[in-house]
């Protein structure tokens, strides 16, 4: 059962009906024995760093997600925010992240022809192999909503880039734990090939 | 790839949809649910649905009827009408919309703008503008599908929704609506240049010429509504959206 974690934010019933176009078995849940007896993990989110791990903190489900990510090592996918607190911080805030990967997150830099947020489709740029991209088609285009963007210590973690006015990372991975930027659940069929490699990929 | 969005506006009326012309003459053009289903197959970049029978009805939103079109929409949606609360903003983003459109509110409670943006951020929050020119020309705004004339100068009211928050207008010509005769342009220009948010051209649209003209007037994204539900000269009902080729070969 994959368990798409309600921490009090997020976009959860998009995912949610994405995760069942996939065919995949796919719960919302905000408790811990759920967390715990997860197959794998979806952690969405949308919103200020500081409120996002504020809430998350404050929803019990810390300890349970720390040994399903880190002991259990079960696919875990952030998406947008989800993604973001994967890593130790923002310059959004002052709340630590989750800390599971080597980032933090900085502020898109503006120009007066680019906007931020990033509020837009865009095209992404594969940096290293990953199951969560195996399906994914020349054509794919990604719907992204951010003004912050994250920023890997080890380059190894990069999956993949995107440009808005500078290249930034748009995907991420270390080991079983994985995030993108981009909201995969509001991507049509390119967001459904990324959530359907995930919900059928490997199980650690 | 071309960055410019292309945005359908379905318009919802007793759980239909309907396309007006001048906001007027609502003609029932399908099923919202089945529509959605083909524009996730056409890949549209974005939907709208606005519920013009609300306001005017004196109700909120159809919660019922909006999860299901939510449960079969796989691209970024916006709901408007008949949004009074923040309970009811709250309740669409857990439906799975990402943005709300408000118009009649931001006149009566400009609060409820300033309250979404500030838990939800700015880009969540579209303000409408509804604008109808007089004989002389003069832009003269209105809520309630057009019902209601606003007593307030265009370019104070668009400055006052910056202010209260929104992250994008929608600028609506009434007198456009449904005639797939061209945007006004002259309105998109004044408004995208009087405020730096991203303005949406809507009302007029025939084609993608329309849509690059709106683009050359300030526009950040392009919508319509007839272009999208009606096809060839007898406005035959088939939803349809242009070749993505042809958008790229045209829009920045």
């Amino acid at each position: 059962m994959i368990v798409i974690v309600n921490y009090g934010i997020g976009n959860l019933s998009s995912v949610l009906n994405m995760l069942k176009k996939c065919g995949a078995q796919a719960v919302v849940s905000n408790k811990a024995e759920d967390v715990r007896a997860a197959s794998k993990l979806v952690l969405p989110g949308v919103g200020h760093f500081d409120h996002g791990m504020r809430m998350l903190n404050a929803s019990g489900l810390r300890e349970a997600l720390d040994e399903a990510a880190l002991a259990r090592r079960i696919p875990v996918l952030g998406i947008c925010l989800g993604a973001q607190i994967l890593g130790e911080g923002s310059e959004e805030g002052d709340e630590p992240g989750l800390g599971w990967i080597e980032m933090e997150c900085r502020r898109l830099p503006t120009s007066e022809r680019l906007r931020v947020p990033h509020m837009s489709w865009n095209t992404i740029r594969l940096i290293r192999h990953s199951y969560l991209f195996d399906a994914m088609d020349e054509a794919a285009r990604f719907y992204f909503v951010h003004s912050y963007a994250m920023h890997c210590t080890r380059s190894e973690d990069v999956l993949a880039t995107t440009t808005h006015g500078v290249e930034f990372v748009c995907a991420v991975q270390r080991a079983n734990v994985l995030g993108t930027q981009f909201h995969p659940e509001k991507s049509l069929r390119h967001g459904l090939a990324v959530m359907r490699s995930f919900a059928q990929g490997p199980a650690s | 790839m071309n960055r410019t969005r292309v945005i359908p506006v379905l318009l919802l009326r007793g759980g239909g949809l309907v396309k007006t012309v001048k906001f007027k003459d609502p003609k029932y053009v399908g099923d919202p649910i089945n529509a959605v289903r083909i524009f996730n197959e056409k890949e549209v970049d974005e939907i709208v649905f606005l519920d013009i029978s609300a306001t005017p009805g004196g109700r909120g939103p159809d919660f019922d009827l909006l999860t299901d079109i939510a449960g079969e929409a796989f691209m970024p949606m916006a709901y408007g009408g008949g949004i009074t609360n923040i309970d009811q903003v709250r309740r669409l983003f857990a439906l799975g919309f990402e943005k709300v459109v408000i118009n009649s509110a931001a006149f009566e409670s400009p609060d409820l703008i300033r309250d979404s943006s500030q838990i939800y951020g700015s880009q969540s929050i579209v303000g409408c503008i509804d604008v109808r020119r007089t004989l002389l020309g003069k832009p003269e705004l209105y809520s309630e599908s057009g019902r209601l004339k606003r007593p307030i100068a265009l370019l104070q009211h668009v400055s006052n929704l910056k202010s209260a928050g929104v992250g994008e207008i929608l600028v609506n010509s009434i007198d456009k609506d449904g005639t797939q005769s061209g945007y006004d342009l002259k309105l998109v220009r004044e408004v995208a240049d009087a405020i730096d948010v991203p303005v949406v051209a809507c009302g007029g649209a025939s084609g993608i010429d329309d849509f690059a003209a709106a683009v050359d007037a300030g526009a950040s994204a392009v919508a319509a509504g007839s272009l999208f539900v009606f096809y060839g000269p007898h406005r035959a009902v088939l939803i349809n959206y242009p070749d993505r080729r042809d958008l790229s070969a045209r829009l920045p």
